[in-house]
């Protein structure tokens, strides 16, 4: 097998548990999976369903209580914190539900504050540019839209050229018009650079654009659809 | 639980305050410092003066002193009947070279007669051990506690002392205290020596026999009536007792003992006035900025109580609370704080200053003043965050606040762009963003190195005044003082005792100097203008010879005097004819210790018409031979007084590391308390603020180093750059406590050693380094998942 036939991520019977006793929460109940490279994928499913809890495990920021996930070859839950900022600092982008840029940077700034460190980074422009931010670059956040502030968000998980791009929610503090925006710079990022793309919403609608949509509930994954015509954001409604 | 009990406002108090502990104890500690400061000093002063007023009540201290040669008894009488004088008595006082069992060099001291009643009327004694005197035994003697302690003395016990010229050997009756020697110093030095000055009471006939004073005495001691006119009784007691040798009656300000006890007083009262205030300032400027930036992070909690129908006053009431929790804290612990200092500090003060009681005991006043300066402290500190918290709208408080806008930048800032990293950026425009708060941390940070400085400083100082004083002005190492002028023949004498290598005479005089109405009783020290042992120096330090003709004064007794060289000077001689003579001012010199007067020894002689004359010698010592110079000057009549310049610097060193050394470690502990409190709590708080902010960036890939360097870079560029404006607060802080030091007694030089700076930057740095660790734990616990999910 050659390295593209490998999948982006394979997990084996994940499982994670909170607590002891009366008061053990079960967040992922034994969740076996393989993300394609380049996919797009929505989770959906209610709240505590545990797929903020899977995409955490998978970028790096939690371990699971038992199970294995491996990303390309290597096993990530064999790392040591060292090496989870590591894979997380070459291979992974993340988009927040509340953007989190850091104010006292401009937009230009805060995607280089991610350059700086990474081994193959676009220019800061062109990571902008790609979410349709050139004019807003010297910018503060506090002189941004919260959709524009998204966009700088994307545009600085997007610049290190990460193999993998996590989104938790990232139209859920916009409004529907400025969330598609977001979304289509998302889509641009997927096909464009081919990374691939997981992102976690509670918006039904949003799956539509997916190549795949994982149906989460109880700590497992219900149901997995294959979208074989995914349709562009600008199409999208909610 | 306990918290259970309380209504949800109180536990949310509880709460909150258990999250804020480290911060909560840093601020109470830098309040308890400055009230336990406060009450430490204060309450010293207070015991100190009250102990001193109780103790020369009771034990009837003079009021004046009145020494003459010799004046016959029969004068008492006379004397007692002066305006404003309550009562008078006579006595004999002498200088006397003691011998005591296990000391080799020869040891100064006084001895003076005790009336036959059992206790004297004036400057009466404390019979701390043994008995009084038995008037059949001349040998018995009274030793004062200090001095026997020193040596091991027990009642009972022989020593030998010269007495006018005779060596006899005296028993030990009794251990006494006197309130003439509570600070047991010999004349001209600036640190007791319980060892080399001792203090002896033999009964009053025994002592006029020792020195042909039968039927006479060499000093009246006078208690004054209340409101009686000190300055015009010294006139009439000099005019009455001119024809026996009157060298000029002198009041408590120029008793010896009791000059350092009142300097003493003072310095407390220094110390008292402007440490505390520093501590309580830090304390304002922290409890500002802490309880600012926790309302500030609370801000949609307070919304959310309002909008719930608490009122503005309940909300506002709550936090009052929290800050009175803190500030009840900081007052309890400097309250034991201050207690437990002033009990210590009373101890040492027993070792330098003997009273028969000393209880630190600090009135109510001095606690209630503590108290409400830690509450002004508190309003001052909060009452904008108070105010912030009364006028915020629930509407506006709940909904979040927007990111703080740093689109306006300085330009110099924006120029060094193409230079700097992100993390550099952020740290920049933060403190510049936000330059009150950065300039009072750095001001906290200066404060503390300031607080170092100024209190480590005075051992730069001490030891530079003692190098000067002991290795340029006066290089002899052996003083000798004759009992009566000699020819300069006695010179020749000492010059083959063993040991001596080198001579000097001098010549010292009693005189009254007068410069209109500024009057100064001092001695005129008459040495040769090529003198190479004690000299003089001008104000550059450098030795100059002493001008042929005219009187130098010390720069401290120009001062007093407030003559300037080339102006006349009215000098009353209060020896020999008694001249008074008109006589210019020729120079002025430097001085650390005492205010001295010089003369051209052969210009003084002339004065006095008469030849050559020399009281003393100063000598330079091979110091192979001490001990045979030593046993030769105990068993040689002429001499009256011995003082070793070694053994001197020596005592100095030591009472140095004693009390200062105890001073600079409180200090150095109470400063590094303050700059960790200001370091640690501007962290903590930058920490919690910037928490989500840190955590994002950890889950983009940045390691703890590199977030640690964002939060604590800055507090390190903030340390940095209050290293320069701690140096400048300590050295103004330095300059302040040396005008509070210049006394008659001594002067200290404004002078700080390169190693304070370094030694009080240091100290900052650590306490800055331990807070920065101790905030760099909690950065490594941050919890990346939460910031995916919370807004703010």
């Amino acid at each position: 097998m050659n390295r593209a036939d490998y999948p982006a991520f394979r997990a084996e019977g994940l499982t994670k548990v909170y607590g002891s006793g009366e008061a053990t929460v079960y967040a992922l109940r034994g969740v076996d999976l393989e993300v394609a490279r380049g996919a797009m994928v929505v989770l959906l499913g209610p709240s505590g369903s545990g797929k903020s809890t899977l995409l955490n495990i998978l970028g790096g920021l939690d371990s699971p209580t038992s199970g294995r996930v491996f990303f390309d070859r290597r096993e990530l839950t064999a790392f040591d914190d060292r090496h989870l900022t590591l894979f997380r600092r070459e291979h992974v982008g993340f988009v927040f539900q509340f953007y989190n840029l850091i104010p006292s940077l401009t937009a230009r700034e805060n995607v280089a504050l991610v350059t700086e460190i990474s081994q193959n980074p676009m220019s800061p422009e062109k990571a902008l540019g790609l979410v349709g931010l050139e004019q807003r670059m010297d910018h503060f956040p506090a002189q941004l839209s919260g959709g524009e502030q998204q966009r700088v968000a994307i545009a600085r998980a997007i610049a290190k050229q990460p193999n993998v791009l996590f989104c938790d929610e990232p139209t859920g503090a916009l409004d529907s018009q400025t969330g598609i925006v977001v979304l289509e710079a998302i889509a641009r990022v997927n096909s464009e650079l081919d990374t691939t793309t997981m992102i976690i919403t509670h918006n039904a609608g949003i799956a539509a654009m997916a190549d795949r949509v994982l149906y989460m509930a109880d700590g497992q994954i219900q149901r997995s659809e294959t979208n074989p015509e995914p349709c562009a954001p600008e199409e999208l409604s909610w | 639980m306990l918290v259970e009990l309380l209504k949800p406002l109180d536990r949310k108090l509880v709460r909150d305050l258990w999250a804020i502990k480290g911060q909560a104890l840093a601020i109470a500690v830098v309040i308890g410092c400055g009230v336990g400061m406060y009450v430490m000093s204060r309450g010293m002063l207070l015991s100190l003066a009250e102990t001193r007023a109780a103790y020369y009540e009771r034990y009837r201290f003079a009021d004046i002193i009145a020494p003459v040669k010799r004046a016959p008894t029969g004068l008492l009488d006379e004397i007692g009947a002066l305006p404003g004088v309550r009562r008078a008595e006579t006595r004999i006082r002498a200088g006397v070279i003691l011998d005591v069992p296990g000391a080799s060099a020869p040891i100064t001291g006084e001895i003076q007669s005790l009336p036959e009643i059992p206790t004297p009327h004036i400057n009466d004694i404390v019979l701390r051990r043994g008995r009084y005197l038995d008037p059949q035994h001349e040998e018995q003697v009274l030793a004062l506690d200090a001095f026997a302690e020193a040596h091991g003395l027990q009642p009972g016990d022989h020593i030998h002392a010269i007495l006018n010229g005779t060596r006899k050997r005296l028993t030990i009756t009794g251990i006494v205290l006197s309130p003439e020697y509570i600070y047991a110093i010999s004349p001209g030095e600036i640190v007791p020596d319980k060892k080399r000055f001792g203090v002896l009471w033999m009964s009053r006939d025994a002592l006029a026999h020792a020195f042909d004073l039968d039927g006479a005495f060499n000093e009246a001691v006078l208690l004054t009536s209340a409101g009686s006119n000190e300055d015009a009784l010294l006139e009439q007691l000099d005019t009455m007792l001119k024809r026996y040798g009157a060298t000029g009656a002198y009041g408590r300000d120029q008793m010896i003992s009791d000059q350092f006890l009142v300097n003493e007083i003072n310095q407390l009262e220094t110390i008292g006035r402007i440490l505390p205030p520093i501590f309580l300032l830090v304390a304002t400027f922290l409890l500002n900025v802490v309880v600012g930036r926790l309302i500030d992070t609370e801000r949609e909690q307070i919304g959310l109580l309002k909008a719930f129908g608490y009122t503005d006053r309940a909300v506002a009431l709550h936090y009052l609370r929290m800050i009175g929790v803190i500030v009840i804290l900081g007052i309890f612990i400097g309250v034991a704080l201050g207690t437990w200092l002033g009990r210590g500090l009373a101890n040492m003060y027993q070792d330098f200053f003997k009273f028969p009681f000393l209880i630190f005991r600090a009135p109510a006043q001095v606690y209630l003043v503590a108290v409400g300066v830690s509450l002004l402290v508190a309003v001052t500190g909060t009452f904008s965050s108070v105010r912030r918290v009364m006028r915020l709208e629930p509407a506006v408080a709940m909904v979040p606040p927007p990111p703080p806008d740093y689109s306006r930048s300085a330009r110099w800032l924006e120029r060094l762009s193409g230079w700097i990293d992100q993390p550099t950026r952020m740290i920049l425009r933060h403190v510049y963003r936000w330059p009150r708060r950065a300039a009072m941390a750095v001001l906290g940070i200066a404060m503390s190195k300031g607080l170092l400085i100024g209190a480590s400083f005075s051992m730069d100082a001490m030891m530079y005044m003692v190098d000067i004083s002991f290795n340029v002005i006066d290089r002899q190492d052996v003083t000798v003082n004759f009992f009566d002028p000699r020819n300069d023949r006695a010179i020749q004498d000492v010059l083959h005792a063993p040991g001596v290598m080198h001579a000097e005479p001098f010549r010292a005089i009693p005189v009254v100097l007068r410069n209109g109405p500024r009057t100064r009783r001092e001695s005129i020290v008459g040495i040769l203008p090529g003198a190479e042992l004690s000299r003089i120096v001008d104000t550059g330090l450098n030795p100059i010879p002493v001008a042929p003709q005219g009187i130098v004064l010390s720069d401290k007794l120009a001062e007093l005097l407030k003559v300037t060289p080339g102006e006349l000077l009215r000098v009353e001689v209060r020896t020999g004819r008694r001249p008074e003579l008109d006589i210019p001012v020729s120079q002025v010199v430097k001085t650390y210790m005492g205010t001295g007067a010089y003369m051209d020894l052969d210009y003084l002689n002339r004065l006095l018409k008469e030849d050559t004359a020399i009281n003393g010698t100063y000598l330079l010592v091979d110091p192979e031979q001490t001990d045979a110079l030593y046993a030769e000057l105990k068993n040689t009549p002429l001499v009256a007084g011995v003082s070793l310049q070694e053994q001197a610097q020596n005592a100095f060193y030591e009472t140095l590391q004693d009390s200062l050394g105890t001073f600079v470690f409180f200090n150095t502990l109470f400063a590094g308390l303050i700059a960790v409190g200001v370091v640690y709590n501007n962290a903590r708080i930058s920490l919690s603020e910037r928490a989500r902010e840190l955590a994002s960036l950890r889950v983009l890939g940045l390691t703890r180093g590199e977030i640690s360097y964002i939060l604590l870079g800055e507090l390190a560029l903030l340390t940095l750059l209050a290293l320069p404006l701690g140096a400048l607060l300590g050295y103004l802080l330095a300059a302040t406590l040396v005008l509070s030091f210049d006394t008659e007694l001594f002067r200290i030089p404004l002078v700080i050693a390169p190693s304070t700076y370094g030694y009080a930057a240091l100290v900052v740095l650590l306490a800055a380094l331990g807070s920065g660790l101790l905030v760099r734990r909690r950065i490594d616990r941050l919890d990346l998942i939460a910031v995916l999910k919370t807004r703010e």
